[in-house]
């Protein structure tokens, strides 16, 4: 080992991990460095009520690559789903949800021509999805070709566009950079169908359903079909953090050694090169190859430091649009809830309280102003109803994903916590009447929170607004979109690279055959 | 004083020294410069030229973008905007310099006055702070545009050290080119540095806008003896294509500005590859430049000897075998070199030393034009270079 190229990864959320699983594969001699005294980074189980856990940030897997669980044999270390194929419940504020099992909608007076519509839009979706599915594991194409193996990968991804055909290859270019308003407008009637939809196409960005960019960013979610077809959601068993354990037992099996409590207060240069880095106790560890999961603004401007950067280069990374507005509400409850116009068997699926396509939007506007939704948005999970480890028995964790909560929020968040958690109780209260009395236990995450407690800057979940302006070869910036930066050694592995947040781990994946072949 | 952010208020601003240039402007010839008011001349371009080469002449360049750039990152971060070693600039020093966007393409090229510790004035022909500021982003430093602050005179030609010993600055002889040095000058301080853009003996003067009229006053009595006399744009202009330096929107486009890629230049495309240190970890610019070290240049500036006597100006430049291959951006007959002389950007690998070329020339006779082929041979160095731009102390008159 001791001839081995050294690389030091920063951070052991789950890019980290499989990025340090993969280079430690190649023969790289890997540290990961975790400032947290766990790994899983924002992929994390966390006690958050006394006996009561929760997946702290992103609370279900949609995307993760079925390509690195295969590969990284994560079933055997442990992973394992209470559920896959969640359905996606439309609560009412007047009466039936609307349930969408994978594409077949009930409930709610829903029509027979929505019904077939979102049919026929879905399975539609799903093909223009897979186009995105298939770049999850590419290096995302260069702009400027200096060889012509360089044209390779713009010629793939253009290909994989011919082959939708001309109608749906139209009709992809057409909707691609549109708002989902508009979209569901033109194919559906039912206000909670086009207010689930746009929820979907809204949920953990900075963007309101009239926003452009949201059909992409609804196809970014139904990516990934390793959970039923495009869009299927699962709930690991613990919670998320247990994709992340089982990552770090895969790492660790390759040898790696993961340092935890172990933050890092600078990334070395020397020479113009990366050459380790430096930890808050001022131990250096020396490197051949730094690789950061970390998002591009820590890891350039803070970490690395601008100086180190050239002029333009580091303008792009501090434009990165990177504001968090979503929130995250952990509720720990003495028994299941009850919501209004929910069967009891389907209190374990997805819950969305989104009424209509306006209400998405309109829950957006305040946020533009740096202030807080009246009528927040949200996406609720019960995980104790299919797994049983999270919470005492016959006690519940409600996990909730809120929008909208800006980073940025006029007057700070110290003041606006307790009116806000106040105001989201009162708007479950409307859904699930009683539902106060059960809380025995609470935590409100705003952006705020997660930028500390995750060390994201801005507190987005993607690290980066996923827009179109900001994905592909635009990810996070250009000069920086193959995963290695401007500085020689130092390497960008997390999700604010191509292809983004979600719990995906292609970002590190991809890092790392960027760094093998890069530095044989 | 007028803060400098208020300045789009006025359209037309004036120099400190506009009452004085004012009265010596017997042509009333004046153009905009950075949107103050200077002279094209005089009162006769030759004879200014002259007055410049063979005794001493004034230059206004109060115009000139100054910038105070202080604080604890003042050296890191100049030494990340431009291409050359700012730390070997000691203080009490001025050093040429260039800096490029991340193409490694020239922004701008001016002058480095390293005032004192941590203190530094960067002059420059352009508006800059927006680059700075933008080139600012994590370090501890302080940027602030000071040209509405300190009026500039160039006082250049062989006898222009004679005029200041006149003018009482003792000791102004033992400047060394590109050295500068404070004396206290009517109750407050003048900035003299061995600088200047004519390619001769010479320095420049910075003032106090309330000291300058007094200065411009005693300069001239101090000159009487020494032939001092004004001199507008187009004088300056002559001298510095004899000393073969570039000017930003004339021998290159500045990169910022530049709509097509094609048509901004490199450090080393102005021959300024002299300027640009590799052993510098990181500068703007830096990854392009290597990458064009390993590929090669586009570009060449050349500096051509014209045959005949007709100015190139804006000459198509051809090879052997009649293909354009560049054009001129600066000509004139030269008074001192006794030739037509030009600056030319040519393609590479075109315009090596000694090399042979042809300049397509158009000129006029009493409304009728005609063409010319003329040979031009490619010069290295200063079309006009005396030695006394070297000399300390220079010579005395």
């Amino acid at each position: 080992m001791t001839d081995a190229r050294r690389a030091v990864v920063i951070g052991a959320g789950h890019n980290g991990l499989i990025a340090a699983a993969y280079l430690a594969r190649a023969g790289r001699a890997v540290t990961v460095v975790e400032a947290a005294t766990h790994v899983g980074g924002a992929a994390v189980t966390r006690e958050f009520a006394p006996r009561f856990r929760v997946s702290a940030v992103a609370h279900l897997v949609h995307l993760l690559d079925p390509v690195i669980v295969r590969e990284l044999d994560l079933r055997r270390h442990g992973l394992a789903f209470a559920r896959e194929r969640l359905r996606t419940v439309a609560l009412n504020p007047d009466g039936e949800a609307l349930i969408d099992d994978g594409g077949t909608l009930t409930g709610a007076g829903v029509s027979g021509t929505d019904q077939a519509n979102y049919k026929r839009f879905l399975a539609q979706m799903r093909r223009f999805a897979a186009v995105l599915g298939r770049q999850h594991g590419r290096v995302p194409p260069r702009l400027a070709w200096e060889r012509w193996t360089d044209a390779w990968p713009a010629a793939a991804l253009g290909l994989d566009i011919r082959r939708l055909g001309r109608d749906d290859m139209r009709e992809f270019l057409r909707i691609v950079t549109m708002p989902i308003y508009d979209v569901v407008e033109e194919h559906f009637d039912h206000p909670l169908l086009k207010g689930m939809l746009s929820l979907d196409a809204v949920l953990g960005t900075r963007l309101g359903a009239r926003s452009g960019n949201t059909v992409f960013s609804y196809l970014h979610r139904l990516s990934g079909a390793a959970f039923g077809p495009g869009g299927g959601a699962a709930l690991p068993r613990g919670g998320v953090g247990s994709v992340t354990d089982a990552l770090a037992a895969a790492a660790r099996l390759s040898g790696i050694e993961i340092r935890l409590g172990s933050p890092v207060a600078a990334i070395v240069v020397s020479e113009g090169r990366a050459t380790g880095v430096r930890l808050a106790s001022g131990e250096v560890l020396a490197a051949d190859t730094v690789v950061s999961s970390a998002d591009p603004k820590s890891t350039l401007l803070s970490l690395l430091g601008a100086r180190h950067l050239e002029a333009e280069f580091a303008q792009r990374v501090q434009h990165l649009r990177a504001t968090g507005t979503a929130a995250k509400l952990h509720l720990a409850l003495s028994a299941l809830p009850r919501f209004r116009g929910v069967p009891v068997e389907e209190l374990g699926e997805r819950l969305v309280i989104a009424p209509s396509a306006d209400c998405a939007d309109e829950a957006f506007n305040p946020a533009k102003y740096r202030r807080y939704s009246e009528q927040p948005i949200l996406e609720v999970t019960i995980p104790t109803v299919h797994d049983a480890t999270l919470a005492p028995a016959g006690q519940h964790v409600l996990s909730a994903i809120v929008q909208y909560a800006p980073y940025d929020l006029e007057g700070g968040w110290d003041a606006a916590r307790e009116p806000f958690r106040k105001l989201l109780l009162d708007q479950l209260e409307r859904y699930a009447p009683g539902i106060g009395a059960l809380v025995v236990g609470q935590e409100l995450l705003t952006p705020a929170d997660i930028e500390r407690d995750y060390r994201i800057k801005g507190g987005h979940w993607h690290h980066a607004e996923l827009t179109i302006d900001q994905a592909l070869m635009l990810r996070p910036v250009p000069g920086a979109a193959q995963y290695a930066t401007p500085v020689t050694g130092l390497y960008l592995c997390g999700a604010g690279c191509h292809p983004g947040g979600g719990v995906i781990g292609a970002a590190g994946r991809n890092a790392a055959r960027v760094i093998v072949r890069n530095e044989p | 004083m007028r803060p400098s952010r208020e300045h789009y208020r006025e359209v037309v601003h004036y120099t400190p020294f506009h009452s004085r240039t004012a009265r010596a402007n017997v042509l009333n010839l004046w153009h905009r410069w950075r949107d103050h008011t200077v002279a094209d001349a005089y009162f006769d371009v030759s004879l200014e030229y002259t007055a410049l080469r063979n005794a001493c002449a004034v230059f206004d360049l109060s115009p000139m973008t100054k910038h105070r750039i202080t604080g604890p990152d003042a050296l890191p971060f100049l030494n990340r905007l431009v291409t050359r070693d700012v730390a070997k600039i000691r203080p009490g020093r001025v050093g040429y310099c260039v800096w490029c966007d991340d193409r490694g393409q020239v922004i701008d090229d001016g002058t480095i006055f390293h005032l004192s510790e941590n203190q530094y004035r960067l002059c420059s022909q352009e508006r800059q702070l927006d680059w700075l500021s933008r080139s600012a982003l994590g370090f501890d430093v302080t940027i602030r545009e000071e040209s509405e602050e300190v009026g500039a005179l160039a006082l250049q030609g062989p006898t222009s050290c004679s005029v200041l010993r006149a003018l009482g600055l003792s000791g102004v002889e033992a400047l060394t080119p590109f050295a500068m040095r404070s004396f206290p000058f009517a109750g407050g301080e003048l900035l003299v540095s061995r600088t200047g853009f004519t390619g001769d003996l010479g320095y420049e003067l910075w003032v106090a806008p309330n000291g300058a009229e007094a200065l411009w006053d005693r300069l001239f009595e101090a000159g009487e003896r020494y032939g001092l006399k004004p001199m507008g744009t187009h004088a300056l202009e002559m001298s510095r294509i004899e000393a073969g330096y570039i000017q930003a929107g004339v021998d290159f486009l500045p990169a910022d500005r530049a709509v097509r890629s094609d048509r901004t230049r490199s450090p080393f495309e102005l021959d300024l590859g002299w300027l640009v240190d590799f052993a510098k970890p990181n500068f703007t610019g830096r990854r392009a430049l290597l990458e064009e070290q390993r590929r090669g240049s586009r570009y060449r500036l050349v500096r051509l000897d014209v045959e005949g006597n007709k100015p190139a100006k804006d000459a198509y430049i051809y090879d052997p075998r009649r293909n354009v291959i560049g054009a001129v951006t600066s000509s004139m007959w030269s008074p001192m070199a006794k030739a037509s002389i030009a600056l030319a950007s040519v393609q590479m690998p075109w315009g090596r030393p000694g090399e042979e070329l042809w300049a397509e020339i158009y000129y006029q006779k009493e409304l009728k034009w005609n063409r010319l082929n003329a040979r031009c041979r490619v010069v290295k160095g200063a079309f006009y270079d005396p030695p006394r731009r070297r000399e300390t102390p220079p010579p005395d008159f």
